[in-house]
């Protein structure tokens, strides 16, 4: 009754997401005995997923390099069904919660999103994890034999555990397509929201759109991701993929960065699962100095280009 | 084309959480339920074909008489049939399997639901109807057309978008980008007037077994003051982000 875990590959490369799904399945393993097997779909280093813990790894390659919900939930169900396995773990990336409703179906399991630690085990099995847009946790009990959990991003952690991972060629039955990818646009050589680790935000202060190169300049210097408030991706300044907050995209990062963003309680709440919250206001009033760890009252044209500067000494960015 | 747009009714984003009874269930005293947001973008877009290719919008909900209002003001803002499954909505389990029992003897050409709702999150419900219904399914929708039997959906991923091409019938998870904020309506008085006339439905729900229940909530310890820093004393920040948050 190994513990299935679904790991993510881009471009044949692990994603940071993957060790932390198999570091909380190891875990897991370790408190109820057993081993932890890992997918792995179209990856090329499938034995990385050793160092953080699988005892096995099923590794499947795909005729196309690119994720399609189905075909994938149909490869894990079957990977589930080989191993009797009766508990799946998953990431919360938009793959991963593409897939996840289809194959809870597939497998008649509960399916509990955005879990925060690990299960608390007892006559009934109870799960903590996030609810109302990061406003409160909910601790929920499974009452099916089968479950599948979603890990949120940067809950757990990736924690190394050497393990001898035996890699195992596995080769399920693949249905046909049912849907064709036409066309994709993927933002290259710099990190998305969902991946990275440090995220510059940016909101109203910052009066226009043309007055974003000092955000950009501040992110590309981390090595971090560009973000927006809600009423700059409204007015058209930033895409509307930049806009975190409630009805936007979650942020579970180790750092964030608000400049010029006052705190409206949809916006703290899609930010919310931030590690660490530094606040650059004009407004000592603003909100977000309640809801942040660090924060500085200044005007954004000043304090940022000077941070960047003294940031850039750093070289986090090129590490 | 027959449409059917899911709806949750959510507490409205600037509501104030809080719980009851020893932390077991949502208080909703003072607060204002309104069409879960990422359920409404999808709802503008059912809309949108009506009025541009022709369509029929029913609006489909599963819980109990409370969401009515909520239902009430999908059909003033241009849904032409509001559907109740009358039972509690206890997952997100139990609703997909509702909605998709009532789908299998009342088939759509295109379902529509948010990616998650603001206040469960659990994210599950379109996909698990696509399952068990064998529809085609975009989840994180920002972009469709359709054109006859055809349909070409943009799906955004972490760090990009897809266009993906597939047939009707198709199901798919609603957010904003689908269409703009302010595509969104307001119901008007006509609207609201001519809401009253139109169907509203309630169905008796099939035995379902939810596979999760909620034991207990609990609200985030409250936040440590915030350190502040002078604008002049950027180091200190620095080595606040180094030796103290260990971030950096």
């Amino acid at each position: 009754m190994s513990i299935l875990v679904l790991t993510e590959s881009e471009n044949g490369k692990l994603k940071k997401n993957a060790f932390e799904v198999v570091s909380y399945a190891k875990a897991l393993a370790n408190h109820q005995n057993t081993t932890v097997t890992a997918l792995a779909i179209n990856c090329d280093e499938p034995g990385e997923l050793g160092n953080f813990g699988a005892d096995k790894v099923l590794n499947t390659t795909l005729t196309f390099p690119y994720f399609d919900a189905l075909i994938y939930s149909e490869i894990a169900t079957q990977a589930v069904k080989q191993e009797g396995s009766n508990l799946v773990i998953i990431s919360s990336s938009a793959n991963a919660k593409y897939m996840a409703g289809i194959l809870a179906a597939k497998l008649d399991a509960g399916y509990v999103s955005n879990v925060v630690d690990l299960p608390v085990f007892g006559a009934h099995t109870t799960v903590k994890r996030m609810a109302f847009s990061n406003k409160a946790f909910s601790h929920t009990t499974l009452h099916a034999n089968m479950n599948v959990l979603g890990l949120s991003t940067n809950a757990f952690g990736a924690a190394e555990n050497q393990v001898n991972a035996q890699v195992i060629e596995f080769q399920p039955n693949i249905p046909d397509q049912t849907m064709t990818q036409i066309d994709v646009s993927q933002t290259t050589g710099k990190a998305s929201i969902a991946d990275a680790d440090i995220v510059v935000s940016a909101g109203r202060g910052l009066k226009g759109p043309e007055n974003w190169g000092i955000i950009e300049e501040m992110a590309e210097v981390l090595g971090a991701a560009t973000a927006c408030s809600k009423p700059v991706s409204d007015m058209g300044w930033r895409p509307h993929s930049e806009h975190v907050g409630q009805t936007g995209k979650p942020v579970a990062t180790n750092l964030y960065f608000a400049i010029g963003i006052s705190g409206a309680i949809q916006h703290l709440a899609g930010i919310n699962a931030s590690k660490i919250k530094v606040v650059i206001n004009t407004d000592p009033e603003a909100p977000f100095f309640k809801a942040a760890d660090y924060g500085i009252v200044g005007d954004a044209f000043d304090v940022v280009p000077r941070l960047t500067e003294k940031l850039k000494a750093l070289q986090i960015g090129s590490v | 084309m027959k449409i059917l747009v899911c709806i949750s009714n959510v507490p409205d984003t600037t509501s104030k959480i809080n719980f009851i009874e020893n932390d077991t269930k949502f208080d909703k005293q003072g607060v204002q339920f309104v069409i879960n947001p990422n359920d409404e973008f999808g709802l503008t877009r059912a809309i949108w074909f009506k009025e541009q290719q022709g369509a029929t919008v029913d609006v489909m909900h599963v819980g109990r008489s409370d969401a009515d209002p909520t239902l009430r003001k999908a059909l003033a803002i241009g849904a032409d049939k509001a559907l109740r499954i009358d039972t509690d909505a206890t997952d997100g389990f139990v609703v997909a399997n509702q909605i998709a029992n009532f789908v299998k003897e009342n088939p759509y050409d295109l379902i529509i639901a948010g990616r998650e709702s603001i206040d469960y999150n659990g994210g599950m419900v379109p996909g698990m109807m696509a399952s068990v219904l064998g529809y085609a399914f975009v989840n994180t929708c920002v972009g469709l057309k359709i054109d006859g039997k055809e349909a070409v959906a943009v799906r955004e991923m972490d760090g990009g978008s897809e266009t993906l091409k597939t047939q009707l019938p198709l199901i798919i998870g609603a957010q904003k980008g689908l269409v703009e904020e302010t595509d969104l309506k307001i119901p008007n008085m006509r609207g609201i007037m001519q809401a009253r006339q139109k169907p509203f439905e309630v169905i008796a729900a099939k035995d379902i077994n939810a596979n999760t229940t909620v034991s207990k909530f609990e609200k985030p310890e409250p936040k440590a003051h915030v350190k502040l820093i002078a604008a002049d004393d950027l180091d200190q920040l620095i080595d606040l982000l180094q030796n103290e948050a260990k971030v950096l």
